[in-house]
Formats: structure tokens, sequence, C-alpha cells
């Protein structure tokens, strides 16, 4: 018999996504911090000094940090020994409407062209729900509730192979096309390789590092974004950037898919590892 | 960077005063207003019906809060601004036909000093700061046009102190946004 059940894991998901919504991950506090201390634009301090508020404000008071509570997109990595017995993708759906009420979540899900609010954040295809399997009797569940002004101004390309030495050059681009727009300081999150599809859920993926760890290949990219000047909020400042974060994958040798998933300073996400045991 | 405390409704001369980068923060009433509502508010100007609230010297707030019912009727539980570009192309229109005299909203607008100048400011609230926002909103008066459904309705909202917010276009022309954006295009230097 397994330790969870539908309704567990429900009541998991309702809380993950309230934590995600109302609590920043400690290394996102601590690099807009980092931030703050080291502007020495007025204008771009005042903007890292409400944005930091606002956490504070959010935190103490258990409501979303953000309006815009986004669409929740789910990450799930299911132990091989951990095989659920029960809808995993429903008891999933079910904490989304759950959270919609208790959080509350703004209702954000509509039908694409009709623009139908469904009103509990569910809808065909949503929840995003993305399955791997590990070793392991366990099911790790995390949630990227992820907003629209920063999703809104994600870029996809499909490069030719002899463009290898563009690929930088896109992502900073497309970081300077996005100005102000997708509430900087930003995350930016960038998937090389692949294919079409593979390279935007590489882009998603990488969003969810911790930041603070890069190579030497995403600081150069940050340290040319930085140089841009956009700052937080596009108001002008050192601050445009927080992180970037390259996740790659083996392509077809006639394409170089390479996309840019931009993530505002709410990088919120939250994970629940739940322990299943069988007689 | 001068701080200004300013009372709504807005007049020409309040504004007039505003410079790009100067710090505001408004008292009074402000109006959330995005996509549909803007398309709402531009079909009943043009086929000459009322409003339900009045746009004299008012406010537009770039918002689609997160609200819930409350005892006394509504209440905000998070409320930053959206993304104004998504407003650029209806702004026109919207400040022909009514005294709209300030914008509040992120990201800026492309090429809208020209069409704010002498008449609008637009004024930047930082992105994503919603609990810091509904802190500072005092009372829920109405809503309008709720047909849209909560992020899309006109939510009249009472403000006390509402800021910091900085003056991104002020009524001189001068654009704080496309300033950076110029700076940032020619400081765009190779990476290989």
């Amino acid at each position: 018999m397994n330790q969870i059940d539908s309704r567990y894991v429900t009541n998991a998901v309702e809380e993950i996504i309230k934590q995600a919504q109302t609590r920043l991950p400690d290394d996102v506090i601590q690099t807009l911090e980092k931030a703050r201390d080291s502007e020495i634009d007025p204008t771009a301090r005042s903007q890292l000094n409400a944005i930091l508020k606002n956490i504070k404000i959010a935190g103490a008071n258990s409501i979303p940090m953000c309006q815009d509570t986004g669409i929740m997109v789910f990450f799930v990595e299911i132990g091989r020994d951990a095989y659920p017995d029960f809808d995993l993708d429903l008891a999933i759906l079910r904490g989304v409407q759950q959270a919609t009420i208790s959080v509350p979540l703004r209702p954000n899900a509509v039908e694409p062209l009709t623009r139908k609010n469904s009103g509990d954040n569910t809808g065909d295809g949503l929840p995003d729900i993305n399955y791997s399997f590990v070793e392991g009797n366990t099911i790790k569940i995390t949630v990227a509730p992820k907003g629209a002004g920063s999703e809104n101004m994600s870029t996809l390309t499909m490069m030719r192979p002899s463009q290898t030495k563009q690929v930088k050059q896109f992502i900073v681009e497309s970081v300077l096309k996005a100005g102000g727009m997708p509430c900087p300081p930003t995350i930016v999150g960038v998937g090389i390789g692949g294919s079409f599809d593979k390279s935007a859920r590489l882009a998603k993926r990488a969003l969810l590092r911790d930041l603070g760890q890069m190579d030497e290949y995403e600081l150069e990219i940050l340290k040319a974004i930085n140089s841009l000047g956009i700052g937080p909020m596009g108001l002008g400042g050192s601050t445009t950037t927080l992180a970037v974060h390259v996740e790659k994958a083996y392509c077809h040798t006639a394409s170089l898919p390479v996309a840019v998933n931009i993530q505002c300073w709410a990088n919120r996400h939250a994970s629940i590892t739940l322990e299943v045991e069988h007689d | 960077m001068t701080e200004y405390h300013i009372r709504t409704p807005l007049h020409k001369r309040d504004i007039a005063i505003l410079r790009a980068g100067d710090i505001v923060y408004l008292s009074g009433i402000i109006y959330t207003a995005r996509d549909e509502a803007h398309l709402r508010i531009l079909e009943l100007t043009k086929n000459n019906k009322p409003l339900p609230f009045n746009l004299d010297g008012a406010v537009i707030y770039h918002c689609g809060p997160l609200v819930v019912p409350d005892k006394k009727g509504w209440k905000i539980i998070a409320a930053g601004p959206t993304t104004s570009a998504r407003m650029t192309d209806m702004t026109p229109a919207l400040l022909d036909s009514h005294n709209v005299r300030a914008i509040i909203g992120k990201g800026g607008m492309k090429d809208i000093a020209s069409v704010l100048k002498d008449n609008c400011v637009y004024l930047a609230y930082t992105g994503g700061c919603a609990a810091l926002a509904a802190d500072m909103i005092m009372e829920v008066p109405s809503v309008q046009f709720q047909d849209l459904g909560m992020p899309e309705a006109v939510w009249v909202l009472k403000v006390n102190n509402f800021g910091p917010l900085i003056v991104g276009v002020d009524t001189k022309g001068k654009d704080l946004y496309a300033e950076v954006i110029k700076q940032a295009e020619e400081s765009l230097t190779k990476v290989s």
C-alpha cells in the first residue's frame, strides 16, 4: 500500500504553490540584496529597495508577492520504485484548483482564442506538468509559477550550425530588446541544442538552478548584459540580470536551436519530496 | 530627483512640474485598466456612450489585481503593475478622448513621449511589487466592467501615498526608458 494517496499529493501541491507565491528562495533574496548594495544609481536602488520591501511584506502577511501569480508549471521526478497507483495528473490539477481559492491565485488561465477564463487556473494542457524518472522511492514535485510579463519577452531561434559564435550575441540582444518589460533584474534561462521544443524546455528548467553557480560561458554573457545599463525595471543601472543559466543537449548536425526564457526577479519555485513505501 | 506628494484628480499644473527621474507619491483615486478595459473604453467613446467612471484628471493604472470579496465589498490582495507595452497602440486614442493626466505602469511604452506631451505623465511603479502596493490601497469604492474578469475589469482604488513612482516620461517629452535603451544599443558590444 502506498503511504501517499491522491488527496495527500493534492494538499502537498497546494502547500508548495502557497510557499512559492509568498516566499522567494533564499538564494534569490540574497542575490537581490547584494545587487541593491552594489548599485550606485539612486533610481536603481529605489527599485531594488521596493522589491526587497515587497518580499518582506508578502512573507510576513503570507500573501502573493506579485498579482500575476502566473500559470502553474510543474516538474515531477518519479522514483523508479515509487509507482503511484492513482492519477497523479489529476491530483496535481486539484492542488492548483485548491490553491486558487486558498492562497488565493489570480485566475489567469484562458482559452487561447476566445480568451474565456476558466476561473480556476486549469484547462486543456494546464497545469503544465513535466515528468522525469529518477532512482529511488520518492516523488519530488516542484512548482514554478510563471508570470506573463517575462514569459512574453522570451525568444527562440533556429540558428545555422555555422553560427555557434553568434549564440551569445543572440542572448544579449534578446535581453536588450526586452528592456524594462520583463521586470528586471531578471534571471536568463538558456537552452542550446535539442530540438525546437526541447531547447525551450531546457531554458525553462535552467531557471530552477540555484543562483550564483555560473561557468565562464555564462559569466561572460552576464557581464555583457549588465554592461548595457538597462537596470532594474529598465530605468537604468548596472543590475539588469542576476544570473544566466545555460543548459545544453545534443542536437541534429544541421540544427542549432537556441531558446531564451526570461524570468522576472520573482523567481518563484518550491518543491516537496514525498516518500512512497510499499508493503 | 525631487520628491512630490500629489492628490487626485490631477490638473495640468500638477504634472507640468514633474521631470523624468523625479519621485511621486499619489493619494486619491486611481483606475486600473489593461487590454480589455482599454478596448471597452474606446468602444463606448466611439459610440458616444457614457463611461461608468470619470476620467477627467484621472490616473490610469496598468494593473490586473488579485481581489477577494470581503465584508466591505472587496479586498485587494496584490496589485502590482502589468507591462504597459501592451497598451501602447490604444493609448493615443484614450488620451485623445479623455483628460487622463497620469498613467502608472511598468516597462514604459515605445514612442510615447510625443503622445503624452503637455497632457499626461507616465509613472513607473516597480514591477512585481504587488504586496507593497496592496498595503497602500485603502479601499475599493467600486468595480466596473466586471464581466471582463478579475484581471481585466476596471477597479476603482482609493490609495494613500502610493509609491515610490518614478516619472518615466514627463510632459516635456523626456522618456527615461528611451534614453536607457538608446544608451544600451550604443554600448552593445560584440560577444563571441
